[in-house]
């Protein structure tokens, strides 16, 4: 591109003298058309949101999983600083800043319980275990808004394999880690800590369960529930529990943190579902980040034709 | 500064400054500063400074009586009308780029869900008291009564503050700091309405003892 130096004025923008006559009618002109123009940016800005860098270890070797919609992905701007991180604070742009110093190496992952082999992870050997996928999926919050994340990681399942569970392993525990000398947002978050949710052991070993280390590419932002962290997609986005210290396989249903905090409004399940509303707003519709009007919400966040055998003959309105 | 309150020319800086909010959002908003979900941020920031105007136009009569600072009363019914204003703002972000103004969706909301229940009260309450803000309707209504409709906002900013505890999903330390400055201010009234009415018995009773007094002697 040629490079114009600020003095060259070239004869197009030489104003015509008619022009200049006419120039109180030109500055009426033209402040109606920079109000236009305003106005056009704030509608804009309003279905697009800014992008910035990014600062995270790119992840080699990634293969492409299944599962993947090619929906547009959402900027990577918003998906690390729009977060629920409540060890990090409950506003949605706390977590990117108070979590700057979060420390995530070395990082050990203990999986016990009802097992024939436990075992005590190093995050590097664990991320050895099977190879990375990277998988694009629509990911909806509780709270109606959405985003479309290509996550990095591996099946559930190949961990859960590695470990041997016993007969009586009918449910997986979590629990993130809780350090409240690093995480500054959970004293005033109102929930109680350590985090912990759980799944079945059939949604675990689901083959759309993700056990993540990155996204975008490279590896997941502290934010972003680093170094570790599950992607459930076609659940509500707090069962997929961040920053993993412990996996247990126990016998019954684990306490869940949110349903600890507040029962009915969260239950063990919470498959994103359209028809049955959060007591307090409608569950049918969702904002997509980046997107102006809200779109319909999909059973099961779209992922119906892989999980509804799971729940066959469950009423989805009393196990929510 | 009783001159300064006093000034005819105080109002445009105060007017001025109460617009600040509403500059700072569309200044953000053309810098692609209002975060990843730009209609929750309007939303919220709107929500945030009606509030803040209710609980400013509750704080004048308490500043004016304890400061001896009568002149604040001039200020009243600007922070009241911005307080509608930003109500306004905040209910119109709600119905245009929440709802898309889908009434049956809207009413079906305000219906079922006791949080957006609680705001349009609150909002709806307003209304009366901005429409009645004029010298104009003081007269019609005679003193008395417009000032018992009036007492409309402390409906409201109570139901502003459900409004927004009911809203939260957990971290509750704003609404409940908004629920103490309201619930400080309509103390002051009950306080000082309780005050005078003792004040009313006892100067009541030692007329009527000085009355026996007077009758003995």
């Amino acid at each position: 591109m040629l490079q114009k130096k600020s003095w060259d004025i070239p004869s197009s923008e030489i104003t015509p003298r008619s022009v200049y006559l006419n120039r109180r009618e030109f500055i009426a002109d033209a402040s109606a058309a920079a109000a236009m123009m305003v106005a056009e940016r704030t509608l804009w800005e309003l279905a697009s949101p800014s992008q910035k860098v990014r600062a995270g270890t790119k992840l080699n070797g990634v293969i492409k999983g299944p599962f993947g919609t090619d929906e547009k992905q959402t900027p990577y701007n918003d998906v690390t600083h729009y977060n629920n991180f409540y060890e990090f604070g409950a506003g949605k742009e706390e977590p990117a800043e108070k979590a700057k110093n979060f420390k995530t190496s070395p990082w050990t992952l203990v999986v016990d319980g009802a097992v024939n082999k436990p075992k005590t992870f190093d995050l590097d050997a664990m991320m050895k275990l099977a190879p990375l996928e990277e998988r694009v999926y629509r990911h909806r919050c509780v709270e109606a808004w959405s985003i479309v994340v290509p996550w990095i990681g591996f099946p559930l399942n190949a961990l859960i394999k590695q470990v041997e569970p016993t007969s009586k392993a009918k449910y997986v525990a979590f629990q993130s880690l809780y350090d409240p000398k690093q995480m500054p947002g959970a004293r005033y978050a109102g929930i109680p800590f350590p985090y912990v949710e759980g799944l079945r052991m059939d949604e675990a070993m689901h083959p759309l369960a993700l056990l993540c280390f990155g996204m975008y590419g490279e590896t997941l932002p502290n934010q972003d529930g680093a170094p570790v962290r599950l992607v459930v997609p076609w659940k509500y986005g707090f069962k997929s529990i961040k920053s993993i210290v412990k996996i247990k396989f126990v016998e019954h249903e684990p306490p869940t943190t949110w349903n600890l905090a507040n029962p009915r409004e969260y239950g063990f399940y919470s498959n994103v579902n359209p028809s049955v509303d959060h007591p307090r707003w409608s569950q049918a519709k969702e904002r997509r980040l980046g997107e102006f009007f809200r779109r319909p919400t999909l059973m099961f966040n779209g992922y119906g034709e892989q999980v509804t055998q799971l729940y066959a003959g469950m009423d989805l309105r009393k196990y929510f | 500064m009783k001159s300064v309150l006093n000034s005819k020319w105080i109002k445009v800086p105060v007017f001025v400054l109460c617009l600040v909010p509403l500059t700072r959002l569309i200044w953000r908003g053309l810098n692609h500063e209002l975060g990843a979900n730009p209609i929750e941020f309007i939303t919220h920031t709107t929500g945030d400074w009606t509030l803040i105007f209710l609980v400013l136009t509750l704080s004048i009569t308490p500043a004016r009586k304890l400061l001896r600072r009568p002149e604040l009363i001039r200020f009243r019914r600007m922070l009241g009308l911005f307080a509608f204003f930003y109500g306004f703002l905040h209910f119109s972000t709600w119905i245009g780029l929440d709802k898309f103004f889908d009434l049956a969706e809207m009413l079906h909301d305000v219906r079922k869900r006791p949080f957006i229940t609680a705001g349009f009260t609150g909002f709806v309450l307003m209304i009366p008291l901005a429409a009645t803000s004029t010298a104009g309707w003081i007269r019609r209504l005679g003193g008395r009564r417009w000032q018992m409709l009036h007492r409309l906002i402390y409906a409201s900013a109570v139901a502003g503050v459900v409004h927004y505890y009911w809203l939260v999903k957990s971290d509750v330390r704003k609404p409940v700091f908004y629920g103490t400055l309201v619930a400080l201010l309509l103390a002051y009234r009950l306080g000082n309405r309780l005050l005078r009415k003792a004040d009313r018995t006892r100067s009541g009773s030692s007329a009527r003892e000085r009355l026996v007094l007077g009758e003995k002697v």
